[in-house]
């Protein structure tokens, strides 16, 4: 078995489409790659892939669903069965049900977000190609991030959800951060052996709800130029740049139209399935998370969720 | 121009001025009045108020924070808020 090579997509609830797509197209800076009843679908530069971003009118905002790419499509019986032992129910989505998608498989995490696992997908390319590709192509707009990053969610039981994701689904965790008296697990970060220091994480709350969706951006002056360019489109712009000692990545984190956190999110290191896993305690939780201010900055950083 | 009183809370009996185009949360906030919020976009339910007497238009906001059994009560989200008369706000009726 191959197994999962990374975040491929996910699918946010927004409450207006048009607006919607407007923000993360001249905003964020994707492509708009195809459009169905009450869907969008779009693509960052740098992604081959058909889509990374779906957008679907709802009365209220979130995460519909995320999914990991797995390299092959026999990979996905193998998950199946494995998904099913751990005792989660699972349906197949059949090749066609969103455009340029093949099969999947579909299944609620311990913490009740859907999740699925697809192999494949229609190719689109990117501008620059695969023939001694320029860097980077011309005519980008806003942020123009390379990827969806990762996703950041919350949950009652994130020890739980860790076993899932480090058990069944064969991902790594890169950092956890347990309570002082080390019984309980509030934080976990997990990636695919892909280099990346997450392309999942968790954090202690309510289950089923999305923390915030994050795009990559190459350098810390990028998540500046980001910051600069949102507040010329007047976004609410939540924390300013600044510093995550975990994963030592570079952030800044905003609102989308319809209140879905997003992050402009830079470097972090590289990590392999050998590394072992970095412990934080919760006494110094906000060290991991601001490193500058080392507190919560804002109080919505925990409050607002969707 | 109207008026916006608030009733109760940590805020009882401030007034701030509101045109209607602005949404009450950022009138609010640009007057020196903390009404908590998150996301200013009608999803993170941070800034829900309730309001007491006048009327107002609401844009576009969730129905996972605001549902409409809270709608007919006149529960709203201050940050998709705009008077469209003189208000009585509670703020603390919407720590819900
Ligand atoms: S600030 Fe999030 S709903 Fe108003
Ligand atoms: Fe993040």
């Amino acid at each position: 078995m191959m197994g999962i090579m990374r975040i491929g997509r996910a699918q946010l609830r927004v409450m207006d489409l048009d607006t919607a797509v407007d923000y993360y197209t001249n905003v964020i800076g994707l492509d708009v790659v195809g459009q169905e009843a009450g869907k969008v679908y779009l693509k960052a530069w740098d992604e081959w892939d058909h889509h990374s971003l779906i957008l679907q009118q709802a009365d209220s905002p979130g995460l519909d669903h995320f999914a990991f790419k797995v390299e092959k499509e026999d990979d996905l019986s193998e998950f199946e069965k494995k998904v099913e032992q751990f005792g989660c129910t699972l349906k197949r989505i059949s090749k066609g049900a969103r455009l340029g998608e093949g099969e999947a498989i579909r299944f609620e995490l311990p913490t009740g977000h859907q999740v699925e696992l697809y192999s494949e997908i229609e190719q689109l390319g990117t501008k620059v190609g695969v023939l001694n590709p320029h860097p980077w192509p011309d005519g980008l707009r806003g942020i123009a991030p390379h990827r969806l990053d990762h996703v950041l969610l919350t949950g009652e039981d994130v020890k739980t959800v860790t076993r899932f994701f480090t058990e069944a689904l064969g991902l790594y965790q890169s950092e956890q951060v347990l309570s002082v008296d080390g019984e309980d697990m509030v934080g976990s970060f997990m990636y695919a052996a892909n280099g990346k220091p997450h392309d999942v994480a968790f954090i202690k709350g309510p289950d089923k709800k999305l923390h915030h969706a994050a795009f990559y951006v190459e350098h810390w002056y990028d998540v500046l130029k980001a910051a600069d360019i949102l507040s010329k489109h007047d976004v609410t712009v939540e924390i300013t740049p600044t510093r995550h000692a975990m994963t030592r990545g570079q952030t800044v984190y905003f609102f989308d139209p319809s209140g879905n956190r997003n992050e402009a999110f830079a470097s972090g290191y590289i990590t392999y399935p050998d590394f072992p896993t970095i412990t934080w305690t919760e006494d110094k939780i906000m060290h991991g998370i601001f490193y500058h201010r080392r507190m919560l900055i804002e109080e919505s950083y925990m409050k607002a969720l969707t | 121009m109207f008026t916006v009183q608030i009733v109760d809370g940590q805020w009882k009996d401030a007034v701030f001025a509101c045109d209607g185009q602005e949404s009450l949360l950022d009138a609010a906030r640009k007057q020196g009045i903390k009404i908590s919020f998150g996301c200013r976009g009608g999803g993170c339910g941070m800034c829900k108020v309730k309001v007491q007497a006048g009327r107002f238009e609401r844009g576009v906001s969730s129905k996972a924070v605001l549902p409409d059994e809270e709608r007919v009560l006149n529960y709203t989200l201050a940050c998709k808020t705009y008077p469209r008369s003189n208000l009585c706000v509670s703020m603390e009726a919407g720590d819900t």
